[in-house]
């Protein structure tokens, strides 16, 4: 944030309403935190700390699962950022389309399209099975964020017919200091799909 | 030049088309059957200028690009020279793709299989141990197929099989009008391509011909987008909130330009020439609030207008058969079965060359790439769903009609201009109307085509 006044969080304006926060600093530090990341050398060995990781992510799929999007979003931090690449290196969002690249407000608009009745990509409702698996964790410079890597299957059955979503996700997580849930909130959760710059039909579940 | 053997204007199977394109209606099998699905290919598809692909694609020489004319493959390339060309890419050898990687730069294209080696202005440049054949390969013969007529405007690239096809502007004719404000709007009259939102339908690619210009489905198809894009905003009216009243009363229109192609022109909803007025019905989008405030900061004389190149002109430009402007996409359209489309709706960037932006171009962009994100994914998905239903009602055998004829036998809804434009309401199923009669003359006329492979 370079302007003075947003750098108090209380003064920061409602993610959810406006969106001051995705601007220069956001993108460039998107950017270098999704390059170069994993590394044996910052692999987390610690069973403990990467099964904290591993039951988030096992979490997020089950809300998804069970179609409990206000659960799911109440996973993520206020400013936080679910972002599909249309680019299998992630590319530069500054420059590039993505398949989504929603804020907290268009999340909430993902979520707020879905939970009506109009949503016709999603009449009748998808089912979906889905697994994590390949759960690696990795530390940053920050200690209080982490980065995993994580391979996943998504079977869709939309209307009778058995669809799959493949690919990895990396997910950036702040230690929360939730007295209940899970360790860590989502900061950003990327979706690569093997099929990231193929033509996708119906891509209207929340990957 | 190969000429094309067969006879000219021959029946496809037992289809009349008479029959099947009726003045208020259309039959279910011009969407089902395999049979007219191929003939398309070629009386359609063949006979046609269609758009191949962008400059900005290929902006040095020997850059190249994959694309398709119906279901060839090709090979847009700038070769060695900078002409641009349209290769057929197909190795005279054997038949294989030469070209495997969908971009890239190359001065040559070897095929895999046998090692045949293409310059990329589509000549032989060597075969392997050629001692083993008795002919020199100097016959034109062996080199690349391409197409022989190749034409850009504006930055879009048209290329043709038709030997007898008109000239690309004469094709074109009125709908050039609409492409070139679309273009002109931006600094230097031109934008890039960069990526792309992409889209499979399991239904036939003239669905979405038949609503790239339709108004009449706005307010139902896109129920769910419209109420997500105000749920914030009391009495909203943002993005397509024009729609919500009666929208053949309001200032926005349909029109046929002849040729197949159709235009929806909703700009008459926003105050035309006043910077900021495109700003102010976009829709919300990621970073937009910081990036308005640090323009209007750092260019406060300017920032209405930079803003404006962020959002979108309220158009839809639809030049048949596989080219639509919607917003800021230039969607491509390809078909690949009877009941399989692809759409890829390409990112465009605004490009800022002289420096006319006062370094603003970046934060403009950061800004148009998300508003370019909306639609297809809160909008085109439901219209999908609703093109892949149509795919399946239409099965029903005995139920043989889809109906166009909203407007039809009501005179006083239309106008026509000079140059034989027609202009209707909003909701008008005109241009459907229009579009097929150019679609029947097609696929009862056998185009004159030919592929070249003299360099």
């Amino acid at each position: 944030m370079s302007d003075p006044a947003m750098s108090d969080p209380a003064a920061r304006p409602d993610p959810a309403r406006t969106s001051f926060y995705i601007d220069d600093d956001f993108y460039r530090d998107l950017v270098a935190a999704f390059t170069g990341w994993q590394t044996d050398a910052a692999e987390i060995a610690d069973p403990v700390r990467r099964d904290s990781c591993r039951r988030l992510l096992e979490r997020e799929a089950r809300l998804l699962d069970e179609g409990a999007n206000e659960a799911w979003l109440g996973l993520f931090a206020p400013e936080c950022l679910y972002w599909v690449p249309a680019s299998p290196d992630g590319g530069d969002p500054r420059r590039e389309v993505a398949v989504a690249f929603d804020d907290r407000r268009r999340l909430e608009d993902r979520v707020f399209r879905l939970s009506g009745d109009y949503a016709w990509s999603q009449q009748p409702r998808s089912r979906t099975s889905r697994i994590v698996s390949n759960v690696e964790a990795f530390a940053t410079d920050d200690p209080d964020i982490v980065m995993t890597r994580s391979s996943f299957l998504i079977s869709e059955l939309q209307a009778g017919d058995r669809r799959l979503w493949t690919g990895w996700y990396a997910h950036r997580l702040r230690r929360a200091e939730a007295v209940e849930g899970p360790d860590w909130e989502i900061l950003v959760k990327q979706v690569n799909l093997i099929d990231c710059d193929g033509n996708l039909r119906n891509p209207s579940i929340t990957l | 030049m190969d000429g094309l053997t067969g006879p000219r204007g021959a029946p496809v199977g037992d289809y009349d088309f008479d029959h099947l394109i009726q003045e208020d209606r259309v039959h279910r099998h011009i969407y089902t059957e395999e049979a007219i699905f191929k003939a398309e290919m070629t009386r359609v598809f063949g006979a046609v200028w269609v758009y191949l692909g962008h400059e900005s694609q290929i902006p040095g020489n020997n850059d190249y690009v994959q694309t398709w004319l119906g279901l060839r493959p090709l090979i847009l390339v700038r070769d060695s020279h900078g002409k641009i060309r349209a290769l057929y890419n197909r190795c005279t050898h054997r038949g294989s793709t030469v070209c495997r990687q969908p971009s890239g730069s190359a001065k040559a294209f070897q095929c895999p299989y046998h090692g045949w080696t293409f310059l990329n202005t589509g000549r032989i440049r060597g075969v392997p141990w050629p001692e083993g054949y008795a002919d020199d390969f100097s016959d034109s013969k062996f080199n690349l197929a391409q197409v022989p007529r190749v034409e850009a405007y504006k930055g879009f690239v048209f290329g043709t099989l038709n030997l007898d096809a008109p000239p690309l502007m004469d094709y074109l004719g009125p709908v050039a009008t609409p492409l070139a404000e679309w273009v002109d709007r931006h600094p230097g009259g031109k934008v890039a391509l960069c990526n792309a939102n992409r889209l499979k339908l399991h239904g036939n690619w003239k669905l979405v011909y038949d609503n790239s210009a339709d108004g009449y489905h706005v307010v139902f198809s896109h129920r769910s987008l419209l109420a997500m894009e105000n749920r914030l905003i009391e009495d909203g009216d943002k993005g397509m909130a024009f729609y919500k009243e009666s929208p053949d009363s309001a200032p926005m229109y349909v029109y046929y330009f002849g040729n197949g192609h159709h235009f929806k022109d909703k700009r008459g909803n926003v105050e035309r020439g006043r910077p900021g007025a495109l700003w102010e019905i976009e829709g919300v989008a990621p970073g937009m609030e910081y990036f308005e405030a640090k323009l209007r900061r750092e260019h406060p004389a300017r920032a209405n207008e930079f803003l404006d190149l962020a959002a979108s002109e309220p158009m839809n430009i639809n030049v048949f058969p596989n080219l639509h402007i919607l917003g800021n996409h230039i969607q491509v359209v390809r078909p690949i079965s009877v009941a399989e489309t692809d759409t890829t709706w390409w990112g465009t960037a605004v490009v800022d060359d002289d420096g006319a932006l006062d370094g603003a171009v970046d934060d403009i962009n950061a800004i148009r790439m998300r508003t370019q994100e909306g639609f297809p994914n809160f909008g085109e998905v439901d219209d999908l769903m609703n093109f892949e239903q149509i795919q399946v009602g239409l099965q029903a055998e005995e139920d043989e009609w889809a109906y166009t004829h909203r407007g039809l036998g009501l005179p006083e809804r239309f106008s026509v201009d000079a140059a034989g434009t027609i202009k209707g309401p909003a909701t008008d199923e005109v241009f459907l109307r229009e579009y097929f009669k150019e679609y029947r003359r097609l696929m009862t006329t056998e185009p004159n085509i030919a592929i070249a492979r003299d360099v």
